[in-house]
């Protein structure tokens, strides 16, 4: 059985979310290929060639993909789909935009966000908001699959596997008209070594910034946020960490002003080292918690950057 | 602009799932059961569309229809959403638990019969959490996809839709028809108001069966096992800011 992993793409390389999704198709097969998509991505595709264990990489340019608009893509993937028996991408926003529309258009049930390859059909992947895990088995003679990255250890590196190019779809009925990322000089908040959230406690957007963005600098860490400091207003949605946002899995997470709601662990309880600073003594986030100190961020945290020094 | 707008009964957002001691599933009995939140999102922007609230031109939407999957009782759920301003229901009434795939089907053909300019609906169910059911209605429909939606303008028969992607934000524009799933900051579901609680008891709910469809939904998903996650000890507590930087350089994190 071979086994197509759709790559992450950043700019002339890929991210880790790729290396980590090849081990999860790894487990499916030995014949592994990568496939690169967008215009420009030659030197993205060199980069997925070094990952060790793939067997080739296709790389499809065309302007409609540049953007990863689902249409684009899905039949861009869909006209591959006959040499492969399964077809992988990371759970990015990507993934989990494009996927299920290359699993409608083939006639098989995706399988969303898997944590755990069991064998060749059958899966383990989170329900109800990370309160339960589900194995499934699929039936389907075609597998179409988004991996948690958080659950798979990345793919080393020293691989050669040879580039080919292919076609690139044109775009369909949706147009790309502008985006709008955030530049930081912090890491990306899926891939940071550390996280650092906060809460609804905070108050203001105002207070989430002066809290929040001197400790990420500090540590050099990304920022993340609870579902309820995002409802409220105080943090941008793509700083959401839980299981409707970001599932993160940094080697430290320092949950700062957050309870605990169960949506929120689902979405960082698999990190390493995890520390929590809440003034409620009771809070669900110290259950959890490796570290915790009761007490007002207000004072914990100014006096966590005078012991950070 | 005619709206359709599906909706899922699930589990309400406070209540904490528990799996089955015997591994079968979550139990739901006697459980608090709830509109999808993210679906709520999709019924107020519907509503807002036709009320010509917010950024939305009065008229935007001119007549709400909400659709249903699932048990009897969703009738209740559909009720809501007539409540918040949608103007008529349906129920296709179904007592298995229909995997994406087959609610994507089932509501093609409902697209097929009802012919919306727009499907407007929840990025997942909090249930199942797959996060596809609008992504293949929109390819068996051969429709555009815009889906995360933060933001939606309605103008020149598109749908401009910036998106909550990883990273920022992302704005296309989809040529109707088209289908739009919904995301967190979109809108703050409104509470319907006594009033039109009462008017909703009015509203028309039709009520068919899924074999009324003749699609394929048979399961290609077998569920081995539903068991509860690991969890994970509580750990210590530190007296301050100092001792935790020393115990987590210790831990070789720091």
């Amino acid at each position: 059985m071979a086994v197509l992993v759709i790559a992450d793409r950043d700019g002339d390389t890929v991210r880790d979310t790729t290396n980590k999704t090849v081990t999860a198709a790894l487990k499916l097969s030995g014949e592994v290929d990568i496939l690169v998509i967008g215009q420009g991505s030659k030197a993205a595709a060199d980069a997925a060639a070094k990952i060790a264990g793939v067997r080739k990489v296709l790389l499809a340019e065309s302007g409609a993909l540049s953007h990863q608009l689902a249409e684009a893509v899905t039949a861009t993937v869909t006209g591959l789909a006959d040499g492969y028996d399964a077809i992988l991408s990371p759970a990015t926003t990507d993934g989990k935009n494009f996927m299920p529309r290359i699993a409608a258009k083939l006639d098989v049930a995706p399988i969303s966000d898997i944590i755990e390859v069991v064998s060749n059909d059958t899966f383990v992947r989170p329900i109800y908001a990370g309160n339960a895990l589900e194995t499934v088995q699929s039936s389907d003679g075609k597998k179409v699959i988004t991996v948690r990255p958080t659950s798979f250890d990345p793919a080393a590196e020293g691989g050669s596997a040879p580039v080919e190019t292919i076609a690139g779809a044109d775009a369909g009925k949706a147009a790309f008209v502008s985006e709008e990322m955030v530049k930081s000089d912090r890491p990306e908040l899926g891939a940071a070594k550390i996280v650092v959230s906060g809460g609804r406690a905070m108050g203001s957007a105002e207070e989430f910034q002066a809290v929040m963005d001197p400790l990420a600098d500090r540590l050099g860490a990304a920022v993340g946020a609870s579902r309820a400091a995002v409802d409220a207003g105080y943090a941008p949605n793509d700083y959401q960490v839980g299981q409707t946002g970001k599932v993160v899995a940094p080697a430290l997470y320092i949950a700062i002003g957050i309870s605990g709601a169960i949506q929120h662990l689902a979405g960082m309880k698999d990190s390493k080292v995890i520390v929590a600073i809440n003034k409620d003594a009771d809070a669900p986030i110290f259950q959890v918690a490796d570290y915790g100190i009761v007490g007002d961020y207000k004072t914990v945290v100014p006096e966590l950057m005078k012991a950070l020094g | 602009m005619k709206v359709l707008v599906p909706v899922k009964r699930v589990i309400d957002y406070n209540v904490k799932a528990r799996v089955k001691a015997d591994q079968t599933g979550v139990d739901l009995a006697n459980v608090k059961m709830s509109m999808n939140p993210f679906d709520e999102i999709a019924v107020e922007e519907a509503v807002r569309m036709k009320e010509g609230k917010e950024h939305h031109a009065a008229g935007t939407a001119t007549e709400i229809v909400v659709v249903s999957i699932g048990v009897t009782q969703a009738q209740e759920t559909i009720r809501t959403a007539l409540a918040m301003g949608a103007d008529r229901g349906l129920l296709i009434q179904s007592d298995a638990d229909l995997e994406p795939l087959a609610v994507a089907k089932l509501l093609k053909a409902v697209v097929d019969e009802e012919k919306p300019d727009l499907v407007l609906l929840g990025k997942q169910s909090i249930d199942g959490d797959n996060n596809a059911v609008g992504q293949m209605l929109a390819a068996l429909l051969d429709w555009p996809q815009a889906t995360f939606a933060g933001k939606i303008v309605i103008a020149d028969s598109k749908a401009t839709v910036t998106r909550e992607v990883d990273g920022g934000l992302q704005t296309i524009a989809a040529t109707l028809p088209a289908v739009v799933s919904v995301d967190l900051r979109l809108n703050t579901p409104r509470y319907a108001s006594l009033p039109n609680i009462m008017k909703a008891k009015k509203k028309d709910i039709a009520v068919k069966a899924v074999a009324d469809y003749g699609v394929d939904t048979a399961p290609r998903l077998t569920v081995k096992k539903v068991t509860a996650p690991p969890t994970r000890s509580a750990g210590i507590k530190v007296a301050d800011a100092a001792e935790l930087v020393s115990k987590l350089k210790t831990a070789g994190v720091l």
